[in-house]
């Protein structure tokens, strides 16, 4: 059965106009179907639209909403910084006084943490492209699924609620006894994070068992997609982490409803016992953070080097490397706290350890584009900004890992800019970057090229101008969460703010070229990159309500781009181990026109009388 | 000899900063090594390599062996080296000689008070004789807070309920920015207080004169302690709203709930003295208690306030001995908490 007959016994969607290119006009369109039927027209279409998207258990629906909303707050959590550094542009109170600077700088961060950063590459990209990849119709618990994203709602909710009667002051961290005696929204805030947790335990849940189970006939492990391997390592932290924070937030709220004295020493508690807790989950945390954008990265190094991507299983296996080590090292944070010097000295010498799998990533990305065709579109240039900036930020995490330097650096802006190099630097650009990849699959159209160039370049200024200068501040003295400072630091602090204007004005160019692209972007081909994993080979732009008319059969490794080309690609059984299929990879890599789009392969596949998709219900 | 920060890092003032910097060199200068390295393959490869045309062929390149393990080799014995150096500084720096001179700071919202082997106390001001190993030993009474100095290169955290120590040794006499930075609420980034390294003989002296203001005129020494007791942290003298009532317009000021109804003299002692006596509409009981103010200066401060509410004339100061307040073993003070034992738990 040919995928592009419409004498299906369903409505179909013609595709907007002006047509796909010949060869990639999608049959059904999973943001129109299931919905109201084309005949529908107005006000009608709303409710009935409306419906079937809050009630969907489309991984690929649920990956949008989860993308919109992790956006929302991610707006939210940037107009704060930008006015936190407004405030910091001079000493003293400019607009804010110092109660609502610290207000602000909190909110700032538990909505960047809790609300965006661990939900963000997951929860939207991976939600989307993880099944797909996979060659799966759907996740194992689809309705688990959509119940993840309910519960990140409620868990943003009660965290919006808390805001808005009257904040919270204790910064991201909670840290006892000033979170036991403030009076601040800390209770609301304490329980959306931990109902936030729940969705991501669930999500984690639903990756690792579509990983095991439900992988596409001849999809082995060792040529599963580096994204995919990043995200099981993810998920295996965020089930065994999470429930931690659960637990450490459900013990400080008991503390402050019942007086049971488990932190505040006033009760007879250990307010280091509550740093413990709550690093126990927050620092494998970063990992979740930081893992999925390894994953894109490695799909952006691939992909527009047009070559496989150099020490596959060394980048398969250190991402599980980092995972494990990631709940070993939560003791760097707590140097100069009073935990025992003992301690510290391992947790140090961990930390080191947990930094050479990093370096091997670095490293291997950079190899990949070595006699490479190396493709400057946008997404590779934001792969190319997280290898910069990534590497600045790992670097420096050395700096306050170790023992001595730490103790001058800890609660510095030192700080404060390493993590930043890492969190927006690293994860924040490789999803922009993965955005930018997969945008085309979400939504079928092609964003602003030249548009998104400039953003990469905006940004990248931006990001150095507003962070390099905050290592300057910190080794120099100036301590974090100051709502106020010392002449000497005001220079530094100005050009940093200036940055920060930089690094927004970027942000809205992303912005505004996602708009764009909605309503005037080219309509994208199935494989506008002429990349080499399931999502694109085997599925149409945007994909089908199901995915796929038959089940793919793959036949090689996620990067052996020259099969695409040559032709023929079965490649035996190989699994080399190296993320090729083996001797079929050997050939000519060119590199497609993005709006024309490169072959697919969607006669490979096993037709298991599944070829007409069912009509959906509405 | 000046003191000199650099680009990266303040002046070391104390024994052990320089160790310190010579390990943030090492890092820096690896780090830049590092860097420079995968930028110039990154871009040496992204240019090099660059698309030429749509049929451009990218050559099969076969992964090697040796590469890959020489880069997870190398940067494994780096961070090795790292390590044991950071291993080595954070020892040395964290065992006090047998021979330091003990002071003890308590930490409180949002200001550092210092206790003298001798039993003088200052708060804000912390005198140090220079060359000598000075242990700190560290609590706090409401929240953490976190000791550090710059230039000394020592931070760490006072808890309540707990002791920590820190040392240092200062290289030469001057004044020693202190700042928290243990995250503890409004006036976190105000909780300032100063070191100053003097010589033998000057910290001698200082001591014996229980921080040498005895002959001050009272409105004056009332205006030292303003800023020495950091006061200034939370009460203006020019009527702008703090984290507590402004100072200015306060002497005579209606105060219902007091004895007399108004702001007089037993209403600041007994405000200075235990603070949740009476509170202010509007402001919440945040200040901490100041139990070991002498009467003298107890007097001075009320000297003071009178002195910029415009209720103060050189006669006073004349009368001052002859002053009407209750004294100080009369109230009912408080002991703070951070001087209390610890309870065995019910």
């Amino acid at each position: 059965m040919s995928t592009t007959t419409a004498a299906a016994p369903v409505r179909t969607q013609s595709a907007p106009a002006p047509k796909h290119p010949p060869g990639h006009e999608p049959v059904h369109n999973y943001l129109l179907e299931p919905g109201p039927s084309p005949d529908v027209r107005g006000l009608a279409r709303v409710w009935p639209t409306v419906k079937a998207w809050v009630t969907t258990v489309d991984h690929k629906r649920i990956g949008v909403m989860y993308l919109f909303a992790v956006s929302f707050f991610f707006a939210v959590a940037g107009i704060a910084a930008l006015l936190v550094r407004a405030e910091l542009m001079n000493p003293g109170s400019d607009f804010l006084t110092a109660d609502e600077y610290n207000r602000m700088f909190t909110l700032h961060g538990v909505m960047m943490v809790f609300l965006f950063i661990v939900p963000s590459i997951p929860g939207s990209l991976g939600n989307f492209v993880l099944p797909i990849m996979l060659g799966v119709k759907d996740v194992a618990f689809p309705k688990l699924n959509l119940a993840s994203f309910y519960v990140f709602i409620a868990g943003a909710s009660i965290a919006v609620y808390a805001i808005l009667s009257g904040g919270i002051d204790t910064g991201w961290t909670f840290y006892t006894p000033y979170s036991d005696e403030t009076n601040t929204a800390v209770l609301p805030m304490t329980m959306a994070v931990f109902v936030a947790g729940f969705a991501s335990i669930l999500t984690g849940i639903n990756f690792i068992v579509t990983i095991h189970k439900m992988r596409a006939p001849g999809l082995t492990w060792n040529r599963l997609p580096l994204f995919i391997w990043a995200l099981y390592a993810v998920s295996i932290v965020q089930v065994l982490a999470t429930p931690v924070v659960g637990i450490t937030m459900i013990l400080l709220a008991m503390e402050r409803l019942l007086n049971i004295g488990i932190f505040d020493p006033a009760l007879g508690g250990d307010p280091v016992l509550f740093q413990h807790f709550f690093w126990f989950y927050s620092h494998p945390a970063v990992y979740i953070m930081i893992l999925p954008a390894f994953g894109v990265i490695s799909e952006l190094m691939g992909t527009f080097s047009r070559q496989k991507v150099f020490g596959y299983r060394a980048i398969a296996l250190s991402s599980v490397a980092i995972a494990m080590l990631g709940f070993l090292v939560w003791g760097h944070h707590m140097f100069v706290s009073g935990q025992s010097p003992l301690s510290s000295i391992v947790f140090s010498l961990i930390t080191f350890l947990i930094g050479v799998p990093s370096g091997i990533k670095v490293l291997n990305w950079v190899w990949t584009m070595y006699r490479g065709s190396v493709w400057l579109t946008t997404p590779m240039l934001y792969a190319l900004s997280f290898l910069f900036l990534f590497t600045i930020g790992g670097l420096t995490g050395i700096m306050v890992g170790t023992l001595a330097v730490d103790v001058h650096l800890h609660d510095t802006y030192f700080v404060v800019a390493h993590f930043h190099y890492v969190m927006m630097g690293g994860t924040v650009m490789a999803m922009i970057g993965g955005l930018f990849y997969w945008w085309p699959k979400m939504f079928g159209r092609m964003m602003s090229e030249t548009w998104g160039r400039i953003s990469a370049g905006v940004v990248f200024f931006g990001f150095n101008m507003t962070f390099f200068t905050q290592f300057i501040l910190g080794s120099q003295g100036m301590p974090r969460r100051y709502f106020t400072y010392l002449p000497e630091y005001h220079d530094l602090h100005q050009v940093s703010t200036i940055g920060s204007w930089f690094l927004g004005l970027g942000l809205l160019l992303v912005l505004g070229n996602m708009i764009w692209s909605l309503f005037k972007g080219k309509p994208a081909p199935g494989n506008p990159w002429g990349a080499a994993t399931l999502e694109w080979t085997h599925a149409t732009s945007p994909p089908d309500h199901h995915n796929f008319h038959r089940t793919p059969l793959v036949t090689h490794g996620p990067y052996d781009y020259g099969v695409l080309f040559s032709g023929d690609g079965y490649s035996g059984d190989g699994a080399g181990g190296d993320g090729s299929g083996g001797d079929g990879s050997r050939g000519p890599a060119p590199i497609p026109n993005p709006e024309l789009g490169a072959p697919q392969e969607m006669e490979k596949s096993i037709d298991l009388g599944l070829a007409q998709p069912k009509p959906s219900r509405d | 000899m000046e003191r000199e920060g650099t680009f990266w890092l303040p002046p070391q003032s104390s024994t052990t900063a320089h160790e310190v910097d010579a390990l943030f060199y090492f890092i820096l200068v690896m780090s830049v090594i590092i860097q420079v390295g995968v930028t110039y393959y990154l871009v040496k490869f992204a240019w090099k390599y660059r698309r030429r045309s749509h049929a451009d062929r990218p050559v099969d390149v076969h992964p090697s062996k040796w590469l890959e393990i020489s880069w997870v080799v190398v940067p494994t014995l780096l961070v090795f080296v790292v390590f044991f150096w950071g291993f080595k500084a954070f020892v040395s720096a964290g065992i006090a000689p047998d021979n330091a001179y003990q002071i003890h700071v308590v930490g409180k919202k949002w200001l550092w008070e210092f206790e003298y082997p001798d039993g003088t106390t200052s708060v804000g001001d912390l005198y140090v004789p220079v060359g000598e190993p000075i242990e700190l030993i560290m609590t706090s009474t409401d929240v953490l807070h976190s000791f550090y100095v710059p230039e000394f290169r020592v931070k760490h955290d006072a808890i309540p309920n707990r002791y920590t120590t820190i040392w240092f040794e200062v290289k030469e006499e001057g004044e020693y920015q202190v700042l928290c930075t243990e995250y503890c609420g409004t006036a976190h980034s105000e909780m300032y207080a100063k070191v100053h390294a003097v010589d033998r003989g000057t910290f001698n002296d200082w001591l014996r004169t229980g921080g040498g203001n005895d002959n001050l005129p009272l409105n004056q020494l009332g205006e030292l302690l303003y800023t020495k007791q950091a006061c200034n942290n939370c009460h203006s003298v020019d009527g702008s709203s703090g984290i507590g009532p402004s100072w200015q317009g306060l002497w005579q000021a209606a105060r219902p709930g007091s004895d007399e109804g108004v702001a007089d003299a037993n209403y600041i002692r007994t405000s200075i003295v235990n603070p949740n006596a009476y509170i202010v509409e509007g402001y919440q009981g945040a200040m901490p208690a100041y139990p070991n103010l002498t009467d003298r200066e107890l007097n001075g401060l009320v000297a003071y306030i009178r002195d910029i509410n415009g209720a103060w004339t050189a006669a006073d100061s004349a009368a001052a001995n002859d002053s009407t307040v209750v004294p100080a073993d009369t109230l009912d003070v408080p002991t703070p908490d951070g001087d209390a034992e610890l309870a065995p738990a019910d």
